[in-house]
């Protein structure tokens, strides 16, 4: 993609302070509905950063798989498991807060240490700009096929999983009787089988 | 060879990037640390998981022109993030049906 340095720089600029500003809401704010559009903005300036890395593939498929997947999946889930509950107060989450941040202000300044300090074999190869596309094809075909392969049959696993972890326990026959029952889709209320006894 | 590689005149450098990889990893990893919901600690890491795509891209882009070996990984690392949702998602269903709740602090079941 050819496009002016000056212009590659303020999109640059606007997509970084849009991502950093992002995840900090999506870690920070109190309500988690805003942290899950939060995440989704997130996953579209990521996109604009492959756009302006010229890999116009890997942007459509961020765009398609953690916008369109994996975000509605998390607000999905928000929906089911929304209840409103005071979380309790635990001793020490302040100083909890602050060694970690601590210990992430660390990791951060390392690898700001390595990125500055590493030769990078600067300017390497010339990009293949457009030919991205057909490149990629390439490789999942050729050397990578074994893991593309793969890929397909852990998605078929997770998706199995996911829906072997998640069904309710709708029963269509009464296991006593062993007579139809009609319950269609409505969930029995059942009581929580661990529900922690100690602390109310 | 480029005698100086940081001169914004040759357009974004590498190592913008890789900060801001950085940047969104630290902050991934604190709100991994640091979140009392059960969803949000899955936010946390999918925000670490795309902090480490960027790197692949940012390398594929300037180091691997050629052979954008960084665009496959990145796919595929894509992949295994919609799995890994998928299935977090489930179990973190499953855990509030039996718990009734999504307070971190409260899964402690197999802790001493």
């Amino acid at each position: 993609m050819t496009i002016a340095i000056t212009t590659q720089l303020i999109c640059f600029v606007a997509l970084a302070a849009a991502l950093v500003l992002g995840a900090l809401g999506v870690v920070l704010l109190p309500n988690i509905v805003y942290s899950a559009f939060l995440l989704g903005g997130v996953f579209l300036s990521v996109a604009g950063l492959y756009l302006l890395l010229n890999a116009s593939f890997v942007a459509a498929a961020q765009v398609l798989v953690y916008v369109g997947a994996v975000n509605v999946l998390i607000l999905f889930a928000i929906m089911l498991v929304n209840k409103r509950e005071d979380l309790s107060a635990i001793p020490g989450l302040g100083v909890r807060r602050l060694l970690s941040g601590l210990v992430c202000g660390g990791l951060f300044a390392l690898l700001l240490r390595v990125a500055f300090t590493t030769p990078w074999a600067l300017p390497g190869p010339l990009p293949v700009g457009e030919e991205a596309t057909i490149r990629i094809g390439e490789h999942l075909f050729s050397d990578y096929l074994l893991p593309f392969e793969l890929a397909s049959v852990l998605l078929l696993m997770a998706m199995i999983g996911a829906i072997v972890l998640a069904r309710r326990d709708v029963l269509s026959c009464d296991i006593g009787t062993g007579e139809a029952v009609d319950q269609g889709l409505i969930e029995k209320a059942r009581t929580p089988l661990l529900l922690d006894r100690s602390t109310p | 060879m480029d005698p100086a590689p940081f001169q914004l005149s040759n357009g974004v450098p590498l190592q913008a990037y890789l900060v801001l990889a950085a940047l969104l990893f630290c902050t991934g990893v604190w709100g991994l640390i640091n979140s009392r919901n059960a969803v949000r600690v899955l936010m946390s890491i999918e925000l670490m998981l795309n902090a480490v795509n960027i790197n692949l891209m940012a390398f594929s882009s300037y180091l691997d022109g050629q052979l954008i070996r960084g665009q496959v990984f990145a796919i595929f690392v894509i992949t295994v993030a919609a799995a890994e949702a998928a299935v977090g998602l489930a179990i973190l269903l499953s855990l509030y049906r039996n718990r009734d709740t999504v307070d971190m602090e409260r899964f402690n079941l197999l802790r001493w």
